[in-house]
């Protein structure tokens, strides 16, 4: 008899023939997340294991935060003869009160009793030792559940995981990461369906401070937490704004700042093999994000622009800033690139045929060019 | 590596020989004061050498000091500890520009039902004595107000604040940014707050001179140390640290004001020849403090101006904290009645009796060229 960790996966199982190179994926992650608490982890018959683990609630906590998990549960191994089930069973009923079921599982079918039977007789023995306890096999308030597989496996408790897909299973990308609420939000969502990503951060010294580049490295700490380090590429980005305030028309400033980010942004995203740019634009949030606009930024680049807050509410996305931690450091109020010229009133149905006319005043390729020759390269540890 | 630090009003580098005796300390002298054997009753002579350093400093013989962890905790147990043991309602009169240490105190105590009064200040750093006397007619028991103003390098808590008051209430004057370079004498006040790392010391050590028979209600209550004012083990190689210190800085010399005063002078110059556009905010130069001068760059947020001269290794700092969605400005500068436009300009330059003339040219020819760049591109 030990003590594991009961791991259950989610969508992974809807893929069919690359199911096994998912699960390889998933099983190295879940290696990864426990590594530092100690515990072996293997894949066998459609779960994941953990166990020799030093701290349940640790392992717990950082198992069900590996995108792809579906669910964990603290259980019990076994050897597969009823009578120790059994006395297992009654042990860990032994503090629970009120109604329960037992539900039986039987993948190995050389097991002489099938799930019915194994259920019927665990739930008798255990309601003969705890008179507490009620039998209630439609809406009971604790679930036993009793799977025989290579060993037996007993669980109460299931605890709901992030769900999602591997890590490392849905391409790579680049994030548009500005230390704002929503970017890492919206990384965040991307990296649940196993995008591998680097952040990108635009900086406007002496505009803004190193207070706010170490609040951006903070931020991509916590997303580094999810994918095991981060790349972070901080963009040296004065010159444009100061080119883009001094030349073009001031309503119009913050969306060709927003163009010219994503043409520095697609540059740094194609060296470092991503196939998409990711942002946290959400419809209509600000001025820069209305449909219209977001055609003109849109149309500065070739590559597919990802934004998963594109249909979120502000309090939506920071109900999620909030679950992943990141919404106390996203709030500092230091000021960001994004702020240093905003224009008193910007125009919120750009023209997307005006944009070449306004930008040919200024030498776009050379300012693109400086800022990604500028660029510095940090390597993010979770 | 900066190239020239002119921010010593948020604090010092330390001394050799602070330095040295911290260590010193940590390494020979950890004994705890309060044991009786031989290496310990060595370590609270120590400690009580360091009190009468401190006392001499202020002209204090005949006070008590107590060491405490800072500026902050000095300031908090003077006002709330003078208050606190008064009976009943009291009325307090405080500098509208004090320090967050006395202003959060004083609204503990309005929490705890006092009245608070807030004694305005004008740009050009005078007290409005109306208000005070008003305060002080109303039967005000405790009058806090800084030596020095830590934004602008106004001289406000002095002989001048003691004379007015006449013995009606208890003064405390915040010293911190104003001990040892501009004289003090415990004359003036009852109370008075010090910090080490303003003057070339350790940070975490500071004090509380107290005029023999002002009674205070301790806010640290334990073993009864410091004379049961602030319990707590002594921190001896701060109290060490901050003592070294004070004997540096005297070693300095009594002109040492007036030299400080010349290097202060030279920079204003200095900023007013590359920008001619430049304004002091705050009393005349020579009236004020001789450490603390602030320059408006007019059209240049101070924020900016400050990220700036950081890039060219001077390093200063604004009066002002910013927010991502709303610029606030100096709370001094706007309640002394300067326009939140011009406030928004404003950065802080301080100077320590080290400062060379080769950094405060340097910071006035950077300043001078960064203010040309800049200056061009306004936020429309």
């Amino acid at each position: 008899m030990r003590d594991v960790l009961l791991v259950r996966y989610g969508e992974v199982f809807l893929k069919g023939a690359n199911r096994p190179h998912f699960l390889k994926v998933l099983t190295d992650n879940i290696k990864r997340a426990v590594k530092p608490l100690g515990g072996r982890v293997w894949l066998s018959d459609s779960r994941v294991y953990v166990s020799d683990f030093t701290d349940l609630a640790a392992t717990v906590d950082r198992v069900s935060k590996v995108f792809g998990v579906y669910s964990v549960s603290p259980a019990v191994e076994t050897e597969k003869d009823i009578d120790v089930i059994a006395a297992e069973a009654v042990n860990l009923m032994k503090g629970y009160s009120g109604t329960f079921k037992v539900q039986g599982k039987r993948s190995d079918k050389k097991f002489p009793m099938n799930s019915m039977e194994i259920a019927a007789e665990i739930g008798h023995q255990v309601l003969e030792a705890n008179p507490a306890l009620k039998v209630d096999v439609h809406k009971p308030q604790h679930k036993l559940m009793v799977e025989i597989r290579d060993n037996a496996y007993l669980c109460v408790e299931e605890i709901m995981a992030v769900g999602g897909m591997p890590m490392g299973t849905g391409g790579k990308a680049a994030l548009l990461l500005s230390g704002g609420i929503d970017s890492p939000v919206a990384g965040y969502q991307l990296m649940k369906r196993g995008v591998r990503m680097c952040a990108i951060h635009f900086q406007s010294p002496p505009y803004t401070g190193e207070l706010a580049k170490d609040k951006v490295l903070q931020l991509a700490k916590k997303l580094a937490f999810y994918s095991g380090g981060m790349r972070v590429y901080l963009v040296p980005f004065t010159k444009c704004q100061l080119e883009i305030h001094e030349k073009c028309p001031d309503e119009l400033g913050t969306l060709i700042t927003r163009r010219f980010m994503m043409r520095i942004a697609q540059r740094i995203a194609k060296d470092f093999g991503a196939l998409a740019l990711i942002t946290g634009e959400s419809l209509g949030q600000v001025a820069s994000q209305t449909m219209e606009a977001l055609c003109c930024t849109d149309a500065v680049v070739d590559m597919p622009v990802f934004r998963p807050l594109i249909g979120l509410d502000k309090t939506e996305i920071m109900e999620i800033a909030n679950r992943i931690d990141t919404y106390e450091t996203s709030i500092l109020p230091y000021e960001d690139c994004c702020t240093v010229f905003t224009p008193r009133h910007p125009v919120t149905k750009p023209k997307l045929d005006t944009m070449p006319k306004v930008e040919s005043r200024l030498d776009v390729d050379a300012l693109v060019e400086e800022a990604v020759q500028g660029t510095e390269m940090v390597i993010v540890e979770p | 590596m900066a190239q020239a630090y002119l921010d010593n009003s948020a604090t010092t580098r330390p001394c050799e020989a602070a330095i040295e005796a911290v260590t010193a300390c940590l390494r020979e002298g950890w004994y705890n004061p309060s044991s009786v054997y031989r290496p310990s009753v060595e370590a609270f002579r120590r400690v009580r050498e360091a009190r009468e350093k401190v006392l001499r400093a202020v002209r204090g013989e005949g006070c008590d000091a107590i060491f405490t962890s800072g500026g902050t905790e000095a300031n908090n147990l003077a006002v709330l500890g003078a208050v606190n043991r008064m009976r009943g309602r009291q009325v307090v009169a405080v500098s509208a520009v004090e320090h967050p240490s006395v202003l959060a105190a004083c609204e503990a105590l309005e929490r705890q039902g006092h009245d608070v009064r807030r004694i305005g200040v004008s740009l050009g750093g005078e007290l409005d004595w109306e208000a005070l006397e008003q305060a002080l007619s109303d039967g005000a028991s405790l009058v806090s107000v800084m030596q020095v103003n830590n934004e602008t390098g106004w001289l406000l808590g002095g002989e001048r604040l003691h004379d007015f008051v006449n013995g009606r209430a208890l003064v405390h004057v915040d010293g911190v940014q104003g001990f040892l370079r501009v004289p003090f004498d415990m004359k003036w006040a009852d109370l008075y707050t010090l910090s080490g790392h303003k003057i070339h010391g350790p940070k975490g050590v500071g004090a509380l001179v107290v005029k023999k028979g002002v009674k205070l209600e301790p806010r640290q209550i334990g073993g009864g140390q410091e004379g049961g004012w602030r319990s707590g083990t002594e921190n001896t190689p701060g109290i060490l640290g901050l003592a070294a210190a004070i004997d540096a800085m005297l070693a300095l010399g009594a002109d040492m004001p007036e030299r400080l005063m010349q290097k202060k002078l030279r920079l204003i110059r200095g900023i007013r020849e590359a920008v001619p556009e430049a304004t002091v905010n705050g009393a005349a130069p020579e009236a004020s403090a001789p450490h603390i001068v602030n320059i408006g760059f007019p059209g240049v947020r101070g924020e900016v101006m400050l990220h700036a001269l950081e890039g060219e290794g001077v390093y200063v700092s604004t009066g002002s904290a910013c927010s991502s969605k709303k610029l606030k400005v100096s709370a001094v500068l706007t309640a002394a009645g300067l326009a939140p436009g011009r406030a928004e300009w404003a950065v802080r330059f301080s100077l320590s009796p080290h400062t060379t003339d080769d950094e405060i040219d340097y910071a006035a020819a950077r300043a001078g060229e960064l203010y040309r760049q800049l200056v061009r591109f306004q936020r429309r």
